[in-house]
């Protein structure tokens, strides 16, 4: 028999707040344990939730871009139980009225993923183990961390769809400014629901859900795990039990979690301490008009306006802060292909060897403009200009104050470089000979004597026209 | 006229005048408190009285010696709830209510004794013993703001801070004899108030006159932004409006709180302080309100509902009591509960599980939402007719001690009166009417429209212009 | 409505009490007694009424994303019954 496999995603994205969903502390990541908590996010007795308005904002800004119907009046439910990273031993999220519904997601090839729902939620803290004493420590600082939890209908078919629409995701949601999206600090993270059936069978088979999933590879070969387990059962002629499983990385399998933690009745009712969120018409128009520009059509226009590569496009586009850096270039005047040029190359190379992210760039789009208007102008030659560009990188540097210290202006005195060749064909008249004689790597040979005898600063295009012009 | 038998806005002149010194207010208060908590158990926590506060605290209730229920938090004084699970807790914060009260110069001098977590009718579910009746020792104080009540009318303090969930104020006050006030639902701050029902609590003053009250709400009230249900109305300005004055008033009377189950003697007091507000200028009118009959069973499937979400968290992790012997986490939680927690919290704990649980919460607790839909709207329709209705408070005064606790459903259904009140956010006061043939005080309660508070608070400060009844002290002062 | 032990039972479970044999008897009739009251609803007809969760029609009540510096992790911690490293220590969690 052949197989089917049907999955759908529960996606918790944490969201680019600078405070927590119900109180002020800071969301910022790491901390010492239980630094970034108060008497709110801790649970403690007689308080009260009071909801950031940014989360509201953002929630819904995803929902927009999803393609979700915004739902004109949403509540925060209760949904409780116990666990020690939970500190008021429920959870404020959204079960009846969510925030957003029925949106859908085109992850290319012609296939779109239906979104079931989108809702707010506050993150739980962390348990950590106390080896030593072989007991566990909570930190609460991610506790009360705005996420918003994002479920589909379970239309893939296999890992290549699922990592497929959590790229675009992931694009979607840094686009919009709604999260950093970081996988290894948990900003987004993934549960998995799985079942498999016989190719052609309309009826859904049991599922399992997989929790504990941080990395699109551990996604990818959980997915795969599953498939082969479930299969296996079926095949054998047992049945698949409907339960959590948690994806062991170091083992490469999942397994049960303990039953006790599968007996969910999580009691969900509306919470008495928040009232609900009510959008205005003019609200979501309002926000719909300020959503920035996605990737896709920043992609679509590049081409479009600018001819660009597909793959320039691609790469430019892959941060979001490399793409506004790019139009802020093109808008100071350079050309497109050559901006593009220079963030692929020297922009993305210095990054790397810095280890810093296009976020954190120090480097200023009019610093790399000046400097590609110089190489343009003929007055820096490419090599050094890609040596000024190192040394400014960092620091964001003045590119002209550079070049004036360093005396790297390049030498475009056409009587200056004719006095030089003339030393230079004098000096060395069997490569004259062998030039004459046809042998045009001869001619490499003595640009490359002329530019050494210019250390570098004459501009090739200088030095071509007047050594052909003497050799006649 | 000893301090203690004065009301708080009298002592507060004194304390203006220079006629008392705080000094003298505060060791009036504790030497009534050394002599009265032996035997009736008000307080949970008796504190050194505070530094005063800054000068120029405008408050007509300056330097006047007063203490808060348990469960409210105050900074740095442990507030237990009356339940074994809290242990010595101790807040690093305050209660809104305390902030705003101690910017108006009240001097705090503990905390009160109560049914544990505010659940129950008498004040006798509390771990520390029962608060006993100072007008019949023998006698429960009512519940669950009993430490509150009972303080106040053995002249302990001059006023307290109670918490209203299904009556806690306004019942007590009645078996005790003082003014009690559930103001209207998000007219003061629910911040630092340890959560029993949310939907329903309201924290209020307890004190021997509705002007007390007045001058205490006008405090207390007021929007907070750190309690999301707290309402943005004008706060403040209650005790200047008192006049009074019922001239035009219309009073309903709903025949359903007068029926069967209704003791005669308090029938007869509540109907004679009818016609106290009569003579005042109000017409009174009988009418039906026959959702008087859903009222209880609602009331307890919300209640018992969000508290057991609201009491999840005492499970001896992050503050509290813990319970030893565990082997694992599930049996931590499970004997910190069972053994931090009282019988009656656990019941309605429950209750409140079994109400939300899978297979049962649309025949449960969606329907008792329903059911306080209608419930609001019936009274919505009461006060297009009525400016004020007037009810008993409780079916009977004060049970003897011991006696309700047999029975939690007796008990519940004792709650008849007061719960819509807190069901459909409503403003309502108890009000001393009277007293049986054994000498048991009877309270009346008046309840207002949502944000009708000041006329609430006016038609029992003209009620008291005429009557002394909030005026007699248990067995004639000293010897509570 | 019948309340059995075993509801009871599920009931515990989930509120994280257990009773003891005699005190879940007694428990089990006083729940029976009380629901059996609260079916006293059933006679009010509330088909088609919404709800009511909060009385009051309050909506949108939100506060700015300002960081206001986090509480005193010494005094949050102070009535923690088992405190370590900065944070409360329970059973271990993980398998």
């Amino acid at each position: 028999m052949t197989w089917e496999t049907v999955i759908g995603l529960e996606t918790h994205v944490e969201l680019a707040t600078r405070t927590k969903i119900f109180c002020s502390c800071t969301t910022e990541f790491g901390g010492a344990p239980n630094t970034h908590c108060c008497p709110v996010c801790m649970g403690m007795p007689g308080t009260l939730p009071v909801l950031n308005e940014k989360v509201v904002e953002l929630a819904v800004t995803a929902g927009l871009a999803l393609n979700c119907a915004i739902a004109p009046v949403s509540r925060f439910d209760r949904k409780n139980y116990f666990y020690p990273d939970l500190p008021k031993a429920y959870q404020i999220s959204q079960l009846y009225l969510p925030i957003a519904r029925d949106g859908a997601v085109d992850i290319g090839g012609g296939k779109t993923i239906r979104i079931h729902e989108l809702h707010m939620e506050e993150d739980a803290g962390k348990l950590v183990h106390d080896p030593w004493l072989d007991q566990t420590l909570t930190d609460y600082n991610r506790c009360g961390v705005p996420l918003i939890e994002i479920v589909t209908e379970p239309d893939f078919r296999s890992a290549e769809e699922v990592i497929a629409y959590l790229e675009k995701l992931k694009e979607t949601l840094q686009y919009l400014g709604v999260s950093d999206c970081k996988m290894q600090e948990g900003s987004l993270r993934c549960d998995v629901n799985l079942s498999v059936r016989p190719v052609g069978s309309a009826e859904l088979g049991t599922r399992t859900e997989m929790k504990n999933l941080n990395s699109f590879k551990a996604i990818s070969r959980a997915i795969a795990y599953e498939a082969r387990r479930q299969i296996e059962l079926l095949e054998e002629g047992k049945r698949v039990v409907q339960e959590t499983r948690r994806w062991d990385e170091n083992k490469d399998a999942t397994y049960a979690m303990r039953s006790k933690e599968n007996a969910q009745d999580y009691r969900y009712f509306p919470d008495p301490d928040l009232p609900g969120v009510e959008l205005s018409g003019a609200y979501l128009e309002h926000l719909k008009a300020s959503l920035p520009e996605l990737a896709e059509h920043k992609r679509a226009r590049y081409q479009a306006d600018w001819g660009l590569p597909a793959y320039d496009t691609e790469m430019i586009t892959s941060q979001k802060t490399l793409a506004e850096f790019f139009e802020a270039l093109v808008a100071l005047g350079t050309d497109p292909k050559q901006g593009a040029n220079w963030i692929m190359g020297q922009v993305l190379g210095q990054l790397s060897a810095h280890g810093l992210e296009a976020k954190d760039m120090k480097l200023t789009p009019a610093t790399l403009a000046r400097l590609i208007a110089l190489v343009k102008e003929g007055r820096l030659n490419r090599n050094t200009a890609v040596k000024v560009f190192e040394a400014v990188f960092v620091t964001d540097g003045d590119v002209d104050a550079y070049v004036k210290e360093h005396g790297l202006e390049q030498v475009s005195d056409a009587g200056l470089v004719e006095t030089v060749v003339e030393q230079v064909l004098a000096a060395n008249e069997k490569s004259v000979a062998d030039l004459k004689a046809g042998k045009e790597k001869a001619f490499g040979f003595l640009v490359g004597q002329v530019m050494r005898q210019l250390k570098g600063q004459a501009s090739p295009a200088v030095v071509n026209q007047v050594l052909r012009d003497k050799l006649g | 006229m000893e301090l203690f038998e004065l009301t708080a806005l009298e002592l507060g002149e004194k304390l203006r005048s220079g006629e008392v010194t705080r000094e003298e207010a505060v060791e009036a208060a504790r030497a009534r408190i050394r002599a009265a908590q032996p035997a009736n158990n008000a307080f949970v926590t008796v504190t050194e009285a505070p530094a005063p506060a800054a000068e120029g605290a405008a408050s007509p209730l300056a330097g006047v010696p007063m203490a808060y229920k348990d469960n409210i938090c105050t900074r740095g004084v442990r507030t237990t709830c009356a339940s074994k699970i809290l242990g010595d807790f101790t807040p690093c914060y305050d209660a809104t209510v305390v902030e705003r009260l101690a910017a108006a110069g009240a001097v705090s001098l503990g905390k009160l004794n109560m049914d544990e977590f505010a659940m129950g009718s008498t004040s006798e579910t509390s771990c520390f013993g029962a608060v006993k009746n100072p007008w019949d020792l023998t006698r429960a104080a009512g519940g669950s703001s009993g430490g509150a009540a009972a303080a106040v009318a053995a002249g302990e303090v001059w006023y307290a801070i109670g918490s209203d969930t299904g009556g806690s104020i306004r019942q007590p006050a009645a078996y005790c004899s003082v003014t009690g006030m559930k103001p209207t639902y998000g007219t003061v701050s629910r911040y630092g108030l340890i959560a029993y029902a949310s939907s329903l609590d309201q924290m209020g003053p307890i004190a021997r006159s509705a002007a007390d009250c007045a001058a205490v709400l006008d405090v207390m009230m007021g929007k907070d932004a750190r309690d999301s249900t707290s309402l943005d109305v004008p706060a403040g300005g209650l005790l200047a409006s008192l006049t009074g004055d019922l001239r035009g008033k219309k009073i309903g009377l709903p025949a359903d709180c007068f029926g069967d189950g209704l003791d005669g003697e308090v029938r007869s007091a509540v109907l004679a302080a009818a016609e106290v507000l009569k003579a005042r200028g109000a017409t009174v009118e009988e009418f039906a309100l026959p959702v008087m009959e859903y009222v209880v069973p609602a009331y307890y499937i919300i209640a018992c509902a969000e508290a057991s979400s609201n009491l999840s968290r005492f499970d001896g992790v992050k503050y509290g009591w813990r319970a030893e012997g565990y082997e694992d986490l599930g049996e931590l939680y499970t004997r910190t509960r069972t053994q931090g927690f009282g019988t009656e919290v656990k019941r309605r704990i429950l209750l409140g599980t079994f109400v939300l649980s899978s297979g049962y919460y649309d025949a449960y607790y969606k329907k008792a939402l329903q059911t306080k839909a209608v419930i609001k709207a019936a009274f919505d329709r009461a006060f297009e007719q009525y400016d004020l209705l007037l009810t008993p408070v409780a079916p009977t005064t004060a049970p003897k001690l011991g006696e309700s606790l047999t029975d939690p459903l007796k008990m519940y259904l004792s709650d008849i009166y007061t719960v819509s009140v807190n069901l459909a956010g409503l403003p309502a006061l108890s009000m001393p009417c009277g007293f049986d043939s054994k000498g048991l005080p009877i309270g009346a309660q008046l309840i207002g429209p949502a944000l009708g508070d000041a006329a609430v608070l006016n038609a029992a400060y003209g009620f008291q212009l005429d009557t002394d009844y909030h005026r007699q002290s248990p067995k004639g002062g000293d010897e509570v | 409505m019948k309340i059995t032990e075993e509801m009871v039972d599920y009931i515990s479970q989930l509120s994280r009490l257990q009773l003891p044999q005699e005190e879940k008897t007694a428990m089990t009739a006083q729940l029976e007694g009380i629901v059996a009251y609260m079916d006293v609803l059933n006679r009010l007809d509330t088909s088609g009424v919404e709800p009511v969760s909060h009385i009051f029609p309050l909506k949108n009540v939100t506060r700015s994303d300002e960081v206001v510096p986090s509480g005193d992790r010494e005094e949050l911690l102070a009535n923690g019954p088992a405190v370590k490293d900065g944070a409360f220590l329970v059973p271990k969690t993980v398998e």
